[in-house]
Parts: C-alpha cells; structure tokens; sequence
C-alpha cells in the first residue's frame, strides 16, 4: 500500500508532498504523483516525525482493568505517537527478560505504536539489589532505559552501581528523583496550598537533592543519567548546572507539570493527585522555559491510568497519576508555542527527535525523507477540541482535563507506512 | 445560609455571627426543663464517624436529639465499612436511606469534600484528618464571647501541634473573620511550610506571647508524636516539649488576670497543660464541652431549618 500525502507542511517548512511506499518516505517534493497510491490531502496540516514518548504506563502485565497494552496503544496513536516506551512498574515487575519480552510481543499484537519496554532497576523495585539488566539489554526487547519508576533508586551505593553497569551497553538510568525520607505519606506539593489544606506535604527539595546527588554520581562515573517527571524551578537549575559542567544527563517534564498548579488540590478532588505532584505557577513557568530551552530535553506523558474506584474516594487514599496520551501534544502547544516558543521544530524536537534518541529508537524521531521508516504525524494546528474524558480511548478516565478545550488534532498517525490513525479516527481494523 | 459546613474559612462575619448568635438561644434552652424543640422532627441526622471520637459524637448526637431530629449513628467499627465499603458506596447508601444531613468525622483531609459531591442532603465537617474542625472553632468562639464579651481584638496564643491541628487551622480562619488576633506558638518543626500566608503572627517563644494574650488555646499533642522513634520526631523528648511549650502555673501567672485558657480535649495532664492550670477557674474547658451542644444545634438548626 502506498499513500501520497499532498500540500504540506513537514515542521513548519513550506508546504509539499510526501510519497510513502512499503513502509518508508520514497519522495518527498513538489507535485509528486504516484498511481495507485491513496491521497491524503494535507493542505493546512503539519507533519511532524511521529511522536515518542519517554514515559507511558501501560499497567500491562497485572492491571487490565486499568488499561491494557492495546487500549494504551490507541490512547498513543490517537495522541500522534508512534513509539512509546513501557514503564516497568507491572504485576510482575518489568525485572526479568521474560517480563520484557512479554510487554514487547503484546506491543507487536495490537501494532499501533512500537512497545519499547523499560526494565526496572532493581529486583521487584525494591531497591535493594541489581535486576538483570544485561540479560534485558540483550533480550529481544533490547532494553537501554532502566527504571524504578514510581520508587527513586534512593541508595546511593545502589544507584552508583547502576549508573555503571549499563555503562556496557549504553545504557541509561531513569531517576524518579524523590528522597523517601523526605516525602513519608506525602499527599501533594509542599506550600501554602498544602498547609492551608492540611495536606501532608511533598517538598521540592525532596527532588532537587536527589537530582543533584545523580547528576555527581553520573559525573563520576562518566555514565549516562536520565531524570523523570522534573517538577521543580530548583531542579531546572541543578540540571542546568550539570549540562554547563558537561554530565550526560538528560531530562523530562510532563504535559501536566506545564499546565496545572498545586491551587487545584483545593478540591481535594484525586483526579488531579499525582507523582510527583502539581507545583505551584512559578514552578510551571521555570518548566516551560526550560523546555523551550532545551535545559529540558523532552516532553514525556508519564500516561497513568487508573481504575474508577483509586480516583472515586478519598484523596489520600487514591493513587497517584493521570492520563497523558491524547492529550500531550495540545498541551505542550497551547503551553509552549507562540511568541518566544516553541515553534513546529521545536516540537519535534522535543516529543520526538531527541525522546527517540534517549530510547535508541532509531526507526523513530526522523524527519519526512526519501529511505526514512514512515513513522509520521499529521497534525492540523488550526484545530481545536474539547477533552470529554469518556470520549478517550484509554480504558481509564482519570484527565485532569476534563471540559477543557485544547488546540491541535491529531488527523493521521502513520506507522511504518501504515495508518493507525486517519480522519482524527482510528484507522481501518483498528478501531 | 450556606449549604454544608466544610470549613471555618467558608463562613462570613455576618454567618459565623449568626451561628454564635443562635447557640446562644440554643444554650438558653438548656436551662428548662424540657431540653427539646421539634424543629427537625421527621429530618434524620447520620453521624458517620471513621475516628474514634465519643465526645464529639456524643455532642452532635445530643444536638440533634434536642432538636428533635432522628439520629443514626454509622460508625466504621462494626458496619459495612470495616469490612472495606468505599466512602461513595457509603454515601449513595445514606443518600438512598434518606438522610437529610451526614455529620462525617474522617482521618482523612478532604473526604467531606468528596462525601458533599455524591449526596444531596447537608454535610458537617466533624473533623477531617489535619484539615479543619469548624464546629470546634464555632464552639471555641462561642466560649471566648462569652466569656469575654467580645471576639473584635482579642489576642488569641493557640500553642502547640499546629502542623497537625485541624483545630488550629479552623481557629485561625474564624477567628480572623471575627476580628481577633491570633499568634500561633509551636516549635518551628510543628508549623506547616507555607504558614506565613496564613492571617495570623507566629512565634517560637511561649514565654513572649502570654503576656499580651487574652485567651490562651493549648493544642493536644497526638500521642503518636510523643512516641515516635528519632528519626521521625518533631522535637527532642516530652520533657523538653513541656518545658518549652507546656502550661503550668508559672507560666499561668504571667497572663493577664482576665486571661483564659483553652483545650479542646482531650488533654494530655502532664504534657502540653499541668492538672493545677486545667483545673483553675481560668479554664474553660468543661464549658467549651457544654458550649459545644449549643454551637451543634445552631448549626444544624441553620443548615436544615432553610431547606424545610
């Protein structure tokens, strides 16, 4: 099957048409005609290198009642993803190369978006000693991201040692920076929201200290460091520092961490209860400059969908997280664009060009060009909707943004030269 | 009037005024003979109640029962929600029983938020985790008028737990609504991040503050925190706290003559108050206790005395 994309505009660049036979870009310029080929007309649209995320929770193995491998993959092709990397924190723990190759075969069944799983740092996230992490790197997942997600690698000792051995296969180490002892039975951002709600406090410098202390283990020992979810104006410059000083470290922040503030726990509402939690606007200002800086590398969703009854109850009672994946790419738009922002470069650059370098994907995060894997977004940056959280495709509910209206749609999403997603839909056979 | 009671920060001068006002007619009737009003008679009154707590259960039941409303007391120990029901299936179930107000004490922060979302009958906050107690504060207010004739100006110490004190943050909103002045005296360890946007002074000197205090409040120290291993302890030892932060009768003498001195109960004799300070005629803790039936009345009276 081949598809000629016509009239449009591959990042911001003048508009032209894209030819995609057998699974990669064959042409790309002006006037192309191809016989046979399916037209999609891409006139006002953007194209954009398919996006890739850094950070997705898919429950899978152990919480189908949450979300599943295939709904997390439509929520990800919806979203414009093409590639989205599995975090390991399943029943069972994402430790052993079993874990791993099974999260990767059910990516491949639903074959919406590339599954890359992420391995976990240490046996069951406990902390406390190395999983295989070779044996993952070499299985036929192929894992470089390693993580404890949802637990910091908190040990110092442990995480040099980490930090080290996947120095072997170049790997990397994704830190959920959070000192445990600084955040016992946290409930949301320490300050003066959270002292006037009589919330337990989670307090930034629970972050910042563990930042710091990574990124000079990682300068020690010459290996690469990756930190999750950055939340923090403090952390922002810490990582700063580390880049001025020439440590590999790289960084994340989340489309909520760009958007929502501390104030919305005032509703004691857990929809918007999260790890690490909603900072106050000061914070969400430091992020979204360091993004479009660059000081923050990528944009990763740290998708976390949760079933009815953890949201439906108390607020210190309900998991932490929220859905990320249909909604990342309209939120980092609507925070990050215009005048001294991001503009459609920009974006590729941070939710696809450098997540894909970080995961090693390297079929991922290409420009629209002749021999390239066809792994494109079509997006019409004209378009506007708003968020109903029954209308997401995922198989929870928990947005935080609900009734809230957001630019940019997604109208197609191709993979490898196959669309998941056309017309703003799911594909044929998909849906 | 408003709709439920969440939290003393919700209440207006002219409606806290209006609460106190009315206890005070409330209080009246306990004098006579026969303590009811039928007022609420047919309205069911649910106290639903996940803490252990006899006397503020027992004040709002006693409330309620004066004014004739029917009571039903559904506590986590021994129904449906020891055995693991979620707070919404509780909810629906009362909505589905009829019952017109849920008193709801909670160990956590915010569930009479969430109870308010799913029923429509009135919600009373009885004390939600280390958020707010607003009918302690009602109460609390109630007993210093009377006692002082006034809540405008009056300098209020409130001393002790105030990182963990729902008691201490209803105060500070009412009574700043109210007109009077509150310093809060703790160790820095025991005062929240973020307090300094709150609408009152701070001080780590006990000593400093009684001088100009009108009224003094000693906050109970949770048992928890004197028993804590190190790592987890806000301040050194109990001896040492009390040195620093307890009420005995030294301390007493440097208050002014007309001072009073406040606890919600229950106390700790021995920690943060000596038995010789709590039982002087400065204290007004049994006739916060008898003021609390009043001030529960009142608000039960006014949240669904408007909706009959």
């Amino acid at each position: 099957m081949s598809y000629l994309i016509r009239n449009v505009s591959i990042v911001g660049k003048p508009a032209c048409d894209i030819l995609i036979r057998d699974g990669v870009v064959a042409e790309v310029g002006a006037d192309l005609s191809a016989t046979g080929a399916e037209v999609v007309d891409g006139t006002g649209l953007i194209a954009l290198p398919g996006l890739v995320d850094l950070h997705t929770h898919l429950r899978a193995p152990g919480r189908a009642d949450a979300e599943t491998v295939l709904t997390g993959s439509r929520a990800a092709a919806l979203g414009g993803y093409t590639a989205v990397c599995a975090m390991a924190n399943t029943a069972p723990v994402a430790d052993t190369a079993g874990v791993v190759e099974q999260v990767l075969r059910l990516g491949q069944e639903a074959g919406l978006v590339d599954v890359q799983p992420i391995g976990a740092v240490t046996v069951g996230l406990a902390g406390e000693e190395l999983a295989e992490l070779g044996t993952m790197a070499t299985s036929a997942a192929r894992v470089s991201i390693f993580s404890d997600d949802g637990h910091c690698v908190s040990d110092p000792r442990l995480m040099r040692r980490a930090l080290e051995y996947v120095k072997a296969f170049d790997g990397v180490i994704a830190q959920h920076a959070e000192e445990p002892r600084l955040t016992a039975g946290a409930q949301m951002h320490e300050g003066e929201v959270s002292a006037r709600l009589g919330l337990a406090g989670w307090p930034a410098v629970a972050e910042e200290a563990i930042i710091a202390r990574d990124a000079l283990l990682a300068e020690h020992v010459g290996a690469r460091l990756h930190i999750c979810h950055v939340s923090t104006a403090g952390s922002v410059e810490i990582i700063r520092w580390a880049k001025s000083r020439g440590i590999r470290i790289t960084a994340e922040v989340t489309p909520h961490h760009l958007i929502l503030t501390d104030d919305l726990a005032g509703s004691y509402d857990p929809v918007y209860k999260v790890n690490p939690p909603l900072r106050t606007a000061a914070d969400v200002a430091a992020l979204r400059q360091a993004l479009i800086e660059g000081v923050i590398d990528v944009v990763a969703t740290d998708h976390a969908p949760h079933a009815v009854e953890d949201k439906e109850c108390e607020w210190e009672y309900a998991r932490p997280g929220m859905l990320g994946l249909q909604t990342a790419l309209s939120v980092v738009f609507s925070e990050c664009s215009g005048e001294g922002g991001l503009d459609w470069d920009g974006v590729a650059e941070r939710m696809s060009r450098t997540p894909a370098r970080i995961a090693g994907l390297t079929d991922h995060g290409r420009d629209p060009a002749p021999g390239v894997p066809a792994n494109l977004t079509l997006v019409d940056p004209a378009g506007r909707w708003t968020v109903e959280p029954g209308e997401l495709v995922s198989k929870s509910r928990n947005t935080p943004y609900r009734a809230m209206e957001l630019p940019v749609r997604v109208v197609a999403t191709f993979l490898r030269g196959v669309p998941t997603v056309l017309d703003g839909k799911l594909a044929g056979g998909h849906a | 009037m408003i709709r439920h009671l969440l939290a003393a920060g919700d209440l207006d001068a002219s409606t806290a005024t209006r609460m106190l006002d009315t206890a005070g007619e409330m209080a009246s009737l306990a004098d006579r003979e026969v303590k009811k009003l039928p007022t609420l008679r047919g309205r069911t009154v649910v106290n639903l109640f996940y803490e252990d707590s006899t006397r503020t259960r027992t004040s709002f039941e006693v409330a309620a029962k004066r004014l004739s409303a029917d009571v039903i007391n559904f506590s986590a120990k021994g129904s449906s929600v020891s055995k693991g029901e979620s707070l919404k299936d509780t909810a629906l179930t009362l909505q589905a029983m009829g019952a017109d107000a849920v008193v709801i004490r909670h160990s956590a922060s915010g569930a009479p938020y969430r109870l308010a979302q799913w029923i429509r009958g009135c919600v009373v906050n009885a004390g939600d985790g280390t958020h707010e107690h607003p009918t302690q504060a009602l109460l609390d207010a109630y007993t210093m008028r009377s006692r002082l004739g006034r809540l405008a100006g009056l300098n209020v110490a409130i001393v002790g737990d105030v990182l963990h004190s729902r008691v201490a943050r209803s105060n500070v909103a009412l009574l700043h609504t109210l007109g009077a002045k509150v310093t809060l005296v703790a160790p820095p360890t025991l005062l929240p991040v973020g307090v300094g946007a709150w609408p009152c002074a701070t001080s780590y000197d006990l000593d400093a503050t009684l001088p100009d205090s009108d009224v003094v409040m000693m906050l109970r120290v949770q048992r928890e925190r004197l028993t804590a291993g190190w790592r987890d302890s806000f301040f050194p030892s109990e001896r040492e706290y009390s040195r620093r932060y307890g009420l005995d009768a030294a301390r007493l003498r440097r208050m002014p003559d007309h001072a009073i001195v406040m606890h919600p109960g229950p106390m700790n004799r021995g920690v943060e108050i000596t038995a010789e300070v709590a039982d002087s005629p400065r204290s007004t803790i049994v006739e916060q206790v008898a003021n609390g039936v009043s001030v529960r009345m009142a608000v039960l009276y006014l949240l669904l005395g408007g909706s009959s």
